[in-house]
Order: structure tokens, then C-alpha cells, then sequence
């Protein structure tokens, strides 16, 4: 049961209870039990919107920073992810394999706002080595969702 | 100048929803619950082997009954998902989809005179080519009562000395019906008791909810007097690939494949490469559709129940069959008044055959949403027509 309410609210995490409730073939209590218990059990970490900022005239900048860090003894790389993702405009940390160790992504009004914050704030961290900054140019799919316009059903009635 | 046109064509009725739906088509705020098609795109892995194949130049010709490792995988997949296998090399023919296959299976096993058994309500096509192929259409009606299935005391009823194929057309669109291995097994003793063959369509296998499909193939003695009619359209949301197969015993095979080369040559190469990928790793996909789906199918069964609306549940294909006749009117009347009045489309029942009169086909291939707002619209037109009668 827990996946097929996954699998639905992934793609959409504003169907109504009931209506989920009703496509599974089960009490409405049933979802929203389970709904909460995941809620608990931090398997739904939350729920967000996919935004084309662009559109509403408002400006972003989205970076991609490669960090390459000194893991700390007896911590590895956690402590040092958690220094970093605890600034609220960081976006998301992620440890990665390969040639460098954190991919952080980072949102800011201006790109001297998010270079101030590589400048002043991260490669000054002790364990920080070294970063790389990569801005996001264009966003062309966020999330499993296609950012583009959406595309019109071109479907035809077919006789028969 | 003399008739240039064959006597036989013109006694062929076209489709007289033709109309309806072009009135439809030009209302912009219509809500056309209509289509036969699934609403999913074929998934990207599928369409980006069809490009690949392209790429790669494979733009010729195909081998008259299908490429050799598509026929390979088909006899995999059927064995894998039905428990039926095919010889590649004999028992396997790729049509240009599966209503090709309708087509060429006639002709190839009917001599005039000879009575196909057409249970209705059902897919419009099968009439139509049994008439071309000079076979004479026996048609079958079928009951609500028993949940559109086929029974065999009506199949038995049907049979006459002449009586030579059987057409099994489920899961059932317009009905949504299934017929489950019991049901089958009933069937399967009174076709071998006749001598009978079966044309099984069995295009909307991979959509059904209660059970795994069963073919009729599958049971004893059955699979040298059945065709098994199957394709890409409905489970891997391929429709305009126009990619189907018939399989069945060699002699028939054969044939079918003499008309196939002859009238077509061969199916689309690309969309060969692409149906290769399709079996081989499509699984998945399917049941993610049909987990799709059947929450829709339990979304209208529920708005159904809801608003009073009586109909049986069904457990296959994309389509559900709420009898109307509470209303006391046609199922034509019923359908141009719920466009006229809510803007919903829908197709009459009697699209489907006569004994589809006081019932409506509705598609569930249709996001939520849209199917949300159109059961507000039924709900609403049906709550004005039970005040207006009382």
C-alpha cells in the first residue's frame, strides 16, 4: 500500500485524500494513516512546488558548486555536509564519487549573491580544499517534471 | 457510365457517430470523454530505439511476416505472460496492428457462406471485414446481466451447421468486460464440440485488473483452432506505430501471411525496432499504466455509485458501460443531450452494435482531473433529468 501511495503522490502531492483514497480502493483513514506514518517515519520528507520562476518575471540563480573537502576524524563526511547544508539558501548537499566529494546546489537572487556566499562562506570553511561553481544556464526539466509548456492532448476521435 | 463501385462496399454502413463527433471537434470547451487510445506517451525508451534504428539506417523492408527477433520476443512474451509459445518461424505474423490481423484472418479461413459468430457490444471492425471477406456475420448479443460475458448456452444457441469462427473479443471495449479462465474453459468445450475456430482478440490483454488475462489459446486443444490476435497500441500506448500480430497454427498462418504480403508487404520497419524494445523491456511500464488505470476505473466506478448510475464494474480495457435507460431515453438522444447541455462527449452505446442501446461508453484514458470535472457535468445533467422526470 505504501508504494502505490508513493507512486501516486510523487507525481502529484495535491490529490485530494479522498480521491486517493478511492483510486486505491481503500478507507480514506487508510491513506491519511499512512500518509502520517511516513510523515513519522521521515519516508515523505515534504512537499514542494516546481516553479518556472522565469515566468512570473522574478530572477534566479541556481549554482551547482563541486566542494572538495578533508573529511573530518571520526565523522567522515557528515559533519562537514552538515556545516554547509545548514545555511537555508543551500538547497541541497549531496556526497558524490568521483573527483570531487559534495555537490552543492545553491540558490540566490544575483550571481554576486551566490558568489558571496562560495566567496565569504563556504571555501572559507577550514575543511573545505577547494569549489567549483557551476551556474545553471537554463532549466529544462526540474524534479521528473518537463519544465516546457505543456503539451496539449492531440488525440482525434477515431471512427471506430 | 457504368457502377464503378463493388456491390458489397456499399451495403457496408459508415459509422454514424462520425457526425456527433465533428460537432464535437468544434466546441472548444467540450469535454470528450471518447477516445480509444491510451493518454500516455509511448515511453521515451521505446520511441528512442525506433530513432536509433532510423539513425542506423534500418529504413528498408522487413522479412513479409516481421523481423526475426521481434517474432523471437513476441513468442517470449507470450510464453512468459500467457503460458502460450509460438514458433517463430511458423506460427508468427506481424500486421500492421492488430486490426490487420482482424482483416487477413477473415479472408484467409472464410469461403462465402461460411457464419462468423460477432458478440456485440464490441470493436466496430469485425462486421465489416467479415462481409468483405463474403463470411456472413452472425451477431451475438450480449447481456448486461452477465457482465458482457459470452455464455455458453448463448454461444451454443448461436451455432448452426454453418457456423465456422467464433470471434473473441477480450477484455471488451466498449464494455470493459473479461473473460476469466472458467468462463473460457465453458466457451472452449462448445467451440471443440462444433469444430469451430476462434479469432481471439485480445488487444487489451495487458489492461486488466482483477486477474492476469487468460487466452483461450492456452487451453487444451485450443491453440490449433484459435488466432490469436494481440499488439503494441494499448499496453505500450503505441497506437501510431500501427504495430500488431496474429499467431496461430501454420496453415492459417500462412495464408495469412500470403494476403499480408500481397496487400502490404510488410509493417513498419522503425516500429519494429521499437516493439523489440517494447518486449524486451517494457514490463515495467505496463504496470505502471495499468496501475494508472485502475485508480481511474475505481474513480468512476465510485462517482458512479455516488450519483446512482448503474453500472456493472468492469475489469479490463480502459472503458466503462453505465446502462442509462432509468432515463428512458436512446442512447443516442442521452449523448447529443449531455453535449448540449454540459459539453461531454461520450459514445452511444449503439456505436457498438443494437444491443448497446441504453448505454453510453465512456473512456477512462484520461487524466483525473479531466475525468473529474466531466463526472460533475454527468452527475449534474443526470440529477436535472431524474427532477424533470419525476
Amino acid at each position: 500500500m505504501r508504494e502505490k501511495i508513493l507512486t501516486f503522490i510523487e507525481k502529484n502531492s495535491r490529490i485530494h485524500l479522498k480521491d486517493l483514497a478511492i483510486m486505491l480502493g481503500v478507507d480514506e483513514g487508510t491513506v491519511v494513516d499512512e500518509l502520517q506514518r511516513m510523515e513519522e517515519e521521515h519516508i515523505i520528507c515534504g512537499y514542494h512546488t516546481i516553479i518556472d520562476w522565469d515566468k512570473v518575471g522574478i530572477e534566479k540563480v541556481t549554482a551547482l558548486i563541486e566542494v572538495r573537502v578533508t573529511p573530518q576524524r571520526g565523522m567522515g563526511f557528515d559533519k562537514v555536509a552538515e556545516r554547509i547544508y545548514n545555511y537555508p539558501e543551500v538547497n541541497s548537499v549531496y556526497l558524490i564519487s568521483g573527483g570531487f566529494d559534495l555537490m552543492v546546489t545553491l540558490e540566490g537572487k544575483t550571481l554576486r549573491e551566490v558568489s558571496r556566499f562560495v566567496s565569504e562562506k563556504l571555501s572559507t570553511l577550514d575543511t573545505v580544499l577547494s569549489t567549483k561553481t557551476n551556474f545553471i544556464l537554463k532549466k529544462y526539466k526540474d524534479h521528473g517534471t518537463v519544465i516546457a509548456e505543456q503539451t496539449k492532448d492531440e488525440r482525434i476521435q477515431m471512427i471506430p | 457510365m457504368r457502377n464503378p463501385l463493388s456491390e458489397t462496399i456499399v451495403t457496408i454502413q459508415p459509422s454514424g457517430i462520425r457526425k456527433f463527433f465533428d460537432i464535437v471537434s468544434e466546441m472548444k470547451d467540450a469535454i470528450t470523454l471518447g477516445v480509444g487510445e491510451p493518454d500516455f506517451d509511448t515511453p521515451w525508451h521505446i520511441r528512442d530505439e525506433g530513432i536509433y534504428s532510423l539513425e542506423k539506417g534500418k529504413t528498408f523492408y522487413t522479412s513479409n511476416a516481421g523481423l526475426k527477433e521481434l517474432k523471437i520476443e513476441i513468442d517470449r512474451y507470450l510464453t512468459r505472460r500467457y503460458g502460450v509459445s509460438y514458433d517463430f518461424g511458423k506460427e508468427i505474423l506481424v500486421t500492421v496492428g492488430g486490426s490487420e490481423a482482424i482483416d487477413i484472418a477473415m479472408r484467409a479461413m472464410l469461403d462465402p457462406g461460411d457464419e462468423v459468430l460477432i458478440p456485440q457490444p464490441s470493436y466496430v471492425s469485425y462486421e465489416p471485414c467479415c462481409i468483405l471477406a463474403n463470411g456472413k456475420p452472425v451477431i451475438i448479443e450480449l447481456s448486461a446481466e452477465n457482465e458482457f460475458r459470452l455464455t455458453p448456452e448463448e454461444l451454443e444457441a448461436a451455432v448452426t451447421p454453418k457456423t465456422k469462427i467464433l470471434v473473441l473479443p477480450y477484455p471488451n471495449n466498449p464494455t470493459g468486460a473479461v473473460m476469466e479462465k472458467k468462463d473460457l474453459e465453458a466457451i472452449a468445450e462448445v467451440v471443440l464440440r462444433h469444430d469451430l475456430f476462434v479469432i481471439s482478440d485480445e488487444i487489451y490483454s495487458e489492461l486488466t485488473y482483477l486477474t492476469n488475462h487468460t487466452t483461450i489459446a492456452s487451453l487444451p486443444g485450443m491453440k490449433e483452432r484459435t488466432v490469436l490476435i494481440n499488439g503494441f497500441s494499448k499496453s505500450y500506448a503505441m497506437t501510431g506505430w500501427r504495430l500488431g500480430y496474429a499467431c496461430g497454427p501454420e496453415a492459417i498462418i500462412s495464408q495469412m501471411t500470403k494476403i499480408h504480403q500481397y496487400a502490404i508487404m510488410c509493417a513498419p520497419t522503425t516500429s519494429q525496432y521499437a516493439a523489440v524494445e517494447a518486449l524486451r523491456n517494457g514490463d515495467e511500464d505496463v504496470v505502471k499504466m495499468r496501475e494508472e488505470y485502475n485508480g481511474r476505473r475505481r474513480y468512476l466506478m465510485h462517482r458512479f455509485k455516488e450519483m446512482g448510475l448503474d453500472c456493472f464494474e468492469p475489469f479490463g480495457a480502459f472503458y466503462v458501460f453505465p446502462c442509462i435507460k432509468e432515463f428512458g431515453m436512446t442512447s443516442d438522444e442521452f449523448v447529443n443531450e449531455l453535449l448540449k447541455a454540459e459539453r461531454v462527449a461520450v459514445v452511444p452505446g449503439t456505436a457498438f452494435g443494437a444491443c448497446g442501446e441504453g448505454f453510453i461508453r465512456i473512456s477512462y484514458a484520461y487524466s483525473l482531473d479531466v475525468l473529474k470535472n466531466a463526472m460533475d457535468r454527468i452527475e449534474h445533467y443526470i440529477t436535472r433529468l431524474r427532477e424533470e422526470n419525476e
